[in-house]
């Protein structure tokens, strides 16, 4: 039986530790959360990702409350009441808007920071894994949320990825119908897309990203050399004072203030892009309604998906969608197709060094041809490229087996 | 530095992304139309000059058709009987005189539907010769008003066609405020205007093959090169298409943009004022957290 002091003040600091610990859960949270000294702003990004997804959640709340969804209704209620007639409305759209375009430049440049690191490895994995999950759940919040406007991209970016679960010629129209609740995009097909996007991706992405956080608690962050660190000891030597001397620093407030420093140079270009520069992240095409009888020209996807999408477009229909669920797996299989012992920055690993950079620069290429239209030499670029990321992940178990041990 | 290095490969990248995605992409996707500055080079200079006073008494034609309403003028019809004779409701031609090139119109008066580039035109050709074309138009120019607002401009040279419902505006005038009977609910007056819209809308889809979209939000839909060099000259990016080039000038281009920047784009100057503080917020934000930050990390290296 615990102990509860009668005389407490109720909400004192006493009254408040006999029943939530919180002296125990601010030690082992923040100020006794050791994270090595050794590391860049690239170890910001999960911060920034974690602001950012604050900003989306809060945007996206003020947005909820006037959008309609309703196919006859839902355009104009974002493009006339939430743009013209609610105060600042537009400036809550363009938070969310340019957010949802930001996130994933964020969510790139911490997954890449972490393949060039090999922070995936020895007692990362399950760090890695919630991450991949977590860039799953973004996506579909993504998709889903982009399907709300039902302005023209809205609409046939829809059917088109929704087609691709007839399987090619397995002809599974039955399950492509299920998923719209209708035979093309409609009320319903609107309807179950804002309840994902409102209600049940967000509720996973909150629990996700608790799970994230508590898959990095024993292993810890990496650092810049992939230096094995003894936390604890390191951990002794800053509470004797040497702070100097001591490999690690507390997340709170030591890392903290680095962290927010980098987010509010992040804030300052994110609010530059939301006042002057929203284009990008906001295509024009949807702001001419859905149309159902009128096919836009073109149809692409939003860039963070074009990699993957002109990872299926190149080829004929069955391998192409075979070609495509390989991409939106593979990432998560990282930890046990990279092979080698060493948890050491690219830089030092050799072979792997060239397959990092291959990787990145053949993912640009792909995303860049998933936007042009599949022409000419267009499509054979797409189909070099597409070809050579699947060779890079056959590649890659076998490159880092051969590693020397560092 | 390190960290600087590392921001620098970042940011490099991160341009390299941007510029496939956006210029590069969209540079491939459209076709790429040079405009003329709305001076309509097709068209050769006028060899005479007009004469407003002539101009007058033939203008008097037009107005079997068209309303002059600044001249006590009105149209012999409504819009929607118009509309049923004609497939459009001919516009009010009180403004034209400030709206249109005046080569342009002198040219269309000759000849609407080459001019116009429209397959038909449902104006037949209005002056006997270039001279008297030039009379009428000199005489428009003499009537013109000094002051034409942006929903005027939109209204001489694509009301007709192109309703707006951001600014309630259809192609028979702007919706009317009505009262519906308070114990049933039913609105009569708005549903006989709403009526006459949709006649007027049958005809004009008729007429023109499809019913020309509403431009609330056109402004964001499209790109600025795209609406100008479509405006100047439609077949120039839809070949085939059954919108005629209306002749604006460039000033009158603008005034049709400014407002279709208003309905479609009303927060503009709000944005432009608002801006700068949230910026400097978090540029002081940004110094104070580097300032702790120094604080912090005091003695740790
Ligand atoms: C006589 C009728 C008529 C007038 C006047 C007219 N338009 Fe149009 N407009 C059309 C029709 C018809 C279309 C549909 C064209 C198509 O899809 O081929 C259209 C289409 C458009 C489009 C969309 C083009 C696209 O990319 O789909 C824009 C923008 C436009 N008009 C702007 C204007 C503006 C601005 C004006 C006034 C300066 C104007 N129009 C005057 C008939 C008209
Ligand atoms: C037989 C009826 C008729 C007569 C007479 C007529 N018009 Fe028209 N006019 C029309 C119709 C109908 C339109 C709209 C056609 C369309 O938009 O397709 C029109 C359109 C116009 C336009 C708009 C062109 C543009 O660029 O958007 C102008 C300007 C114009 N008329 C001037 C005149 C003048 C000036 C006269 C007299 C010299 C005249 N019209 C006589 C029927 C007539
Ligand atoms: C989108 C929401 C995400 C949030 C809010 C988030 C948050 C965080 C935070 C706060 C950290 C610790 C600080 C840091 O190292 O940056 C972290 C680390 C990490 N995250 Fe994420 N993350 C997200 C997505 C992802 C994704 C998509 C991946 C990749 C699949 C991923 C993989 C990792 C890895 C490997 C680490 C450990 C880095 C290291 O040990 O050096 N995360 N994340």
């Amino acid at each position: 039986m615990a102990h509860f002091d009668e005389n407490a003040r109720p909400f004192s600091h006493k009254w408040l530790n006999e029943r939530l610990a919180i002296d125990t859960l601010k030690r082992v949270l923040s100020t006794e959360y050791w994270i090595p000294k050794n590391i860049n702003f690239l170890w910001a990004m999960g911060m920034v990702l974690a602001a950012t997804f604050g900003l989306l959640l809060i945007s996206g709340i003020f947005l909820l409350m006037y959008y309609q969804p309703n196919t006859q209704l839902a355009f104009d209620s974002v493009n006339y009441t939430i743009m013209s007639e609610v105060g600042y409305g537009w400036l809550w759209r363009h938070i969310h808007g340019v957010g949802a375009s930001v996130v994933f430049l964020i969510i790139y440049i911490h997954m890449f920071t972490g393949i060039y690191y090999g922070s995936y490895k020895k007692g990362r994995e399950l760090i890695w894994l919630s991450g991949m999950l977590l860039f799953v759940l973004f996506s579909a919040e993504a998709f889903s949320g982009y399907m709300l406007p039902w302005g023209q991209m809205s609409y046939w970016a829809g059917m088109v990825i929704t087609n691709l679960f007839s399987g090619g010629s397995l002809h599974a129209n039955g399950l492509v119908e299920w998923i719209r609740g209708d035979y093309v995009p409609g009320q319903a097909f609107l309807n179950r897309f804002f309840m994902l996007h409102v209600l049940l991706v967000p509720l996973a992405i909150i629990g996700v990203i608790v799970l994230h956080f508590g898959t990095l608690r024993i292993p810890h962050v990496n650092n810049q050399d992939g230096e094995e660190i003894d936390f604890e000891e390191a951990a002794e030597l800053y509470k004797a004072g040497k702070v100097k001397e001591s490999k690690v620093i507390p997340f709170n407030p030591v890392f903290l203030s680095k962290d927010v420093f980098v987010m509010g140079v992040y804030f300052i270009l994110f609010f530059y892009l939301v006042f002057y520069h929203f284009e990008f992240a906001m295509d024009p095409v949807n702001f001419d309604p859905a149309d159902p009888l009128k096919t836009p020209t073109h149809i692409y996807p939003e860039w963070y998906f074009l990699w993957s999408y002109e990872v299926l477009r190149p080829f004929p229909t069955d391998p192409g969608l075979v070609a495509f669920g390989f991409a939106q797996v593979i990432f998560f299989l990282l930890p046990f197709l990279d092979r080698s012992p060493n948890v050491a920055p690219a830089s030092r690993r050799g072979a792997f060094k060239f397959w990092f950079w291959a990787l990145l620069i053949d993912m640009i290429v792909l995303t860049f041809m998933g936007k042009l239209p599949p022409e000419g030499i267009w499509s054979t670029i797409g189909l070099i490229a597409a070809l050579t990321f699947i060779g890079l992940w056959i590649a890659l178990p076998i490159i880092t087996a051969k590693e020397k041990k560092l | 530095m390190k960290e600087l290095k590392i921001l620098g490969i970042v940011t490099v990248f991160t341009l390299i992304l941007y510029w496939g995605v956006e210029p590069f992409a969209h540079s491939q996707m459209h076709k790429h139309v040079e405009g003329d500055d709305f001076k309509y080079a097709d068209l050769p200079a006028l060899k005479v000059k007009g004469n407003a006073q002539n101009g007058q008494a033939l203008a008097a034609a037009c107005v079997g058709c068209h309303s002059i309403k600044t001249q006590g003028m009105a149209a012999p019809m409504d819009a929607v009987t118009s509309a049923q004779t004609y497939g459009v409701n001919p516009p009010d031609l009180s403004n034209i005189g400030a709206l249109l090139d005046e080569k342009f119109l002198a040219h269309f008066l000759l000849d609407p539907a080459k001019v116009t580039k429209s397959k038909h035109f449902a104006m037949p050709p209005s002056a006997g010769s270039e001279q008297d074309a030039a009379d009428i138009v000199a005489y428009f120019k003499s009537i013109a008003p000094k002051d034409v607002s942006p929903k005027e401009a939109y209204v001489t040279a694509c009301g007709r066609c192109h309703a707006n419902r951001y600014d309630h505006w259809t192609q028979i005038g702007d919706v009317p405020k009505t009262k519906s009977n308070i114990k049933t609910g039913v609105d009569l007056d708005a549903l006989e205007f709403k009526k006459k819209v949709g006649i007027y809308q049958n005809k004009l889809a008729d007429y023109m093959g499809k019913l020309p979209p509403d431009l609330s939000i056109i402004i964001r839909a499209r790109s600025e090169k795209f609406l100008e060099t479509f405006i100047e000259d439609p077949q120039s990016q839809l070949p085939g298409t059954a919108m005629p080039r209306v002749g604006l000038t460039k000033e009158g281009y603008e005034k049709v943009k400014a407002y279709l920047e208003k309905t479609g784009d009303p927060s503009k100057p709000l944005r432009e004022e608002t801006g700068p503080k949230v910026l400097l917020f978090f540029v002081i934000f940004t110094f104070l957290a580097f300032l702790w930050k120094k604080s912090m990390w005091k003695g740790h290296h």
